[in-house]
């Protein structure tokens, strides 16, 4: 009996004294983890370079359409009201913010027509330019009013046609964006037409006659431009249609020709993560980080290989969300929701963006990101608007056909 | 977007011959923004304003080699330049009286889209201003798409405005700080943090289980004979909690220390396995308020990514902690309060002993299990 005691004391003892030092080791451990954590300087903290040589930052190459427009401003300057040098001057700015894929030249075009801009009866070549600059700050309805004004004025204006199907096609209004293509069919080339209206058929159940049309057409192309155009845009129909290797093959084709097409790039390292070749995806889109949408991409790639650079480029790409939320933009919430469900894994962030986004645009992509984020964040109920969008409207893309299926299972 | 590159392939077809490319380019890179931050203190505001050097170039020539590259030297060149062109657009005034704008100078800094030129100014009010007017206009007239993001800090808030050439102008009205009201409002945030955090009740509750039991033997437990030594345990592991966490809180409040938060909730987590497990297995005998302080520690850091995330007022950070802190702890009391006594009632049952104790410490370690492995690996099981 006593001995008993004897052995339960020691073996008490013997507890006791493991557990101060699981706990000391625990507390040490806690500690040392701490300093090395210490919080790290803010990332833009401000320093006094010392090298007068440091190179701060690299401006954009100042070619000849450069300092054509820098004649034209100062023209300009002096004159603000010369609608016909206006009107150029923000054409050529429309035009560099294209190349370089930059918001700031579509701030500066804005500034050239500025004299208009805010006017209720614009001339119709603003008209026609003030669109362009809306739908790219996604002001559809704004860019919808716009371009329907200047149809009423000039109903041979293919460019507002087509900017105005292009416009209907983003917001999910097919019928009226095939329309908008008709009139095109009379104005343009034949490639120009099919191309126009091939777009809006291959989203509403007809994508395999479509691609068939748009490969003919591309057959006939002439110009390198108008083949990469016509490549691209099969390459993305043949990728919704399920045609993987069919549509890697195009892109291919397309980017030979143009390498430096963003959006090509971006729909091209899309489908190689769909097809599980994160390492290639993230070799086609390597060393354009300056592209958010593209820095979306080589994130979501080297986050799927498991490269030890996903890290420091995901907080980068968090630091440019930041930015444009801070400053009220909502143009990257298709992205944002795609980073912050594969990145962040944070679901119920990723469809609160996700649905915000579905309110503006519907694009293949909005609707898969939507349906992604509500199933991965176990509301499926959320997701019926889109779901009822994509009866609606019969499109094909497999992937996005899986996730309503996996949806409708899990209601 | 496919459909709108099509329309400016189109155009750039259509209207090549007479250079009138067209485009309908998606944003892909980051608009101009310039971040403007005042402290504000008594008559005086202290200013710092980043604005990106690309911006800056499109106003003022910051690369006169023109080889494409923008230098220290050929930025620090022109610094009064950069300095009057950007203070020129700037005007601030306390109560309708302008402050006078002095700069203090020029320096740089990496923001997310490139490097910013930082100028750091002050300005002087003539009075402590009720409401501070600020004026923006850099860039309105070569960029509209330009924003001005500014954030004014008066000591006692933060709020964050964004100026556009329709928004040139905002009044900024002092955040009216009540020291009470601010105690008050950290104690009421820290009793909300321990009944919304879950995991804070359950590793709370873990720890109390046994308090009114003592161990016998390997695996045994005996009610204890007086409510005192009971009272006496559930005070020494409260206090130790409670002091662990006012710790690792208060020096990352100070960002003194920090841990990453997933490393933290991990932790935490392990922490309710860990002492959930004890009552069945005895991992840590009877110094369960050593292991409450070690894991405490733990805790604080995890307080402090609450407070964090709010955003604590500078002025009277101390007072906002020891607010908190004392929140904490009356929620920690309350939570003792409506335990102690009935599990010091059920003690010599056998229902307390088996499932009350065994079954909940084991229910307890289950759940947080799944935390654990949740926050360790960043997935959704619950």
């Amino acid at each position: 009996m006593r001995r008993q005691r004897d052995v339960d004391n020691l073996r008490t003892r013997v507890v006791l004294n493991r557990t101060r030092a699981i706990f000391g080791v625990t507390g040490a451990l806690v500690l040392v983890g701490a300093l090395l954590f210490r919080p790290s300087a803010r990332a833009d903290a401000p320093r006094l370079p010392t090298d007068s040589g440091e190179v701060l930052e690299h401006l954009p190459p100042r070619d000849p359409g450069e300092r054509q427009r820098g004649e034209l401003r100062k023209a300009l300057s002096s004159r603000p009201d010369d609608l016909q040098s206006a009107v150029w001057l923000a054409r050529l700015d429309i035009e560099a913010s294209r190349k370089r894929a930059d918001p700031r030249y579509l701030g500066q075009a804005q500034a050239a027509l500025a004299p208009w801009w805010d006017s209720p009866s614009p001339p119709e070549q603003v008209l026609v330019l003030r669109a362009t600059i809306r739908q790219s700050l996604h002001d559809f309805n704004g860019a919808l009013a716009d371009l329907d004004r200047v149809l009423v004025q000039a109903p041979g204006d293919v460019q507002a046609w087509i900017t105005r199907s292009v416009v209907l096609t983003v917001r999910g209004r097919y019928a009226e964006a095939k329309a908008s293509c008709e009139p095109v069919e009379r104005l343009a080339a034949s490639i120009v037409f099919s191309i126009c209206d091939g777009s809006v058929d291959a989203l509403v159940g007809h994508a395999s006659a479509a691609a068939d049309r748009i490969e003919r057409s591309v057959r006939t192309a002439t110009s390198p431009e108008l083949r990469e155009w016509g490549l691209s845009t099969l390459a993305e129909i043949e990728g919704r249609l399920g045609r993987n290797d069919d549509a890697a093959r195009l892109f291919e084709q397309a980017l030979a020709l143009d390498r430096d097409d963003a959006y090509a790039l971006a729909a091209y390292a899309d489908l190689l993560l769909d097809e599980g070749r994160p390492a290639e995806a993230a070799r086609a889109v390597a060393g354009r980080t300056d592209n958010d949408n593209l820095l979306l991409r080589l994130v979501l790639a080297e986050t799927a290989s498991g490269d030890s650079k996903a890290r420091d480029h995901a907080d980068l790409l968090a630091a440019r969300y930041g930015a444009s939320r801070l400053r009220g933009d909502t143009v990257h919430r298709r992205e944002e929701s795609r980073f912050v469900l594969g990145v962040k894994h944070d679901a119920p962030a990723a469809l609160d963006l996700a649905r915000a986004n579905w309110d503006v645009q519907r694009e293949p992509w909005d609707l898969r990101v939507f349906l992604e984020a509500a199933l991965a964040a176990k509301k499926p109920a959320t997701a019926a608007p889109a779901l009822a969008f994509l009866d609606e409207n019969h499109l094909e893309d497999p992937a996005i056909r899986a996730l309503a299926q996996r949806l409708r299972a899990t209601r | 977007m496919r459909g709108r590159r099509l329309t400016r392939r189109v155009l750039a077809l259509l209207f090549a011959a007479a250079a009138m490319l067209f485009a309908l380019p998606a944003l892909a890179h980051k608009p101009s923004d310039s971040y403007l931050t005042l402290e504000t203190l008594g008559t005086h505001v202290d200013g710092r304003w980043d604005i990106a050097l690309r911006d800056l170039d499109n106003a003022i020539d910051l690369d006169p080699d023109g080889d494409g590259a923008v230098t220290w030297g050929e930025l620090s060149a022109r610094a009064t330049e950069v300095t009057s062109t950007a203070l020129g657009h700037l005007a601030l005034a306390a109560d309708g009286a302008p402050c006078p704008i002095t700069t203090r100078g020029l320096r740089v800094a990496s923001h997310s889209d490139g490097t910013y030129a930082v100028i750091d100014f002050d300005a002087a009010c003539p009075a402590a201003a009720r409401a501070l007017t600020v004026t923006y206009t850099l860039f309105f007239d070569i960029d509209p798409q330009h924003r001005g993001i500014v954030r004014i800090d008066d000591g006692a808030g933060t709020r964050t405005a964004i100026f556009g050439p329709r928004e040139r102008q905002q009044i900024f009205e002092r955040t009216e700080l009540r020291r009470m009201h601010q105690l008050g409002a950290a104690i009421r945030l820290g009793i909300e943090h321990i009944f919304r955090g879950i995991d804070h009740l359950c590793f709370l509750v873990a720890l109390l289980l046994p308090s009114v039991l003592v161990r016998r033997g390997h695996s045994g437990w005996e009610p204890v004979p007086h409510l005192r030594p009971a009272l006496i345990d559930v005070l020494k592991i409260v206090t130790a909690f409670t002091l662990a966490h006012s710790i690792t809180l208060t020096l990352s409040a100070l960002e003194v220390l920090r841990l990453p938060s997933r490393l933290v909730e991990s932790g935490i987590a392990a922490s309710v396995v860990v002492a959930a497990l004890n009552n069945v297995y005895p991992l840590l005998a009877e110094d369960r308020w050593a292991a409450a302080f070690a894991l405490g520690l733990l805790h604080g850091f995890g307080f402090s990514a609450t407070l964090m995330d709010l955003g604590l007022p500078r002025q009277n950070l101390a007072l906002t902690l020891f607010g908190f802190n004392v929140g904490v702890e009356i929620g920690q009391m309350c939570v003792v309060a409506a335990f102690v006594p009935l599990a010091y009632v059920a003690r010599r049952t056998w229902f307390y002993r088996r499932v009350g104790l065994v079954g909940g410490s084991l229910a307890i370690a289950g759940v947080a299990g799944l935390w654990l492995v949740e926050r360790a690996f960043a997935v959704t099981l619950l």
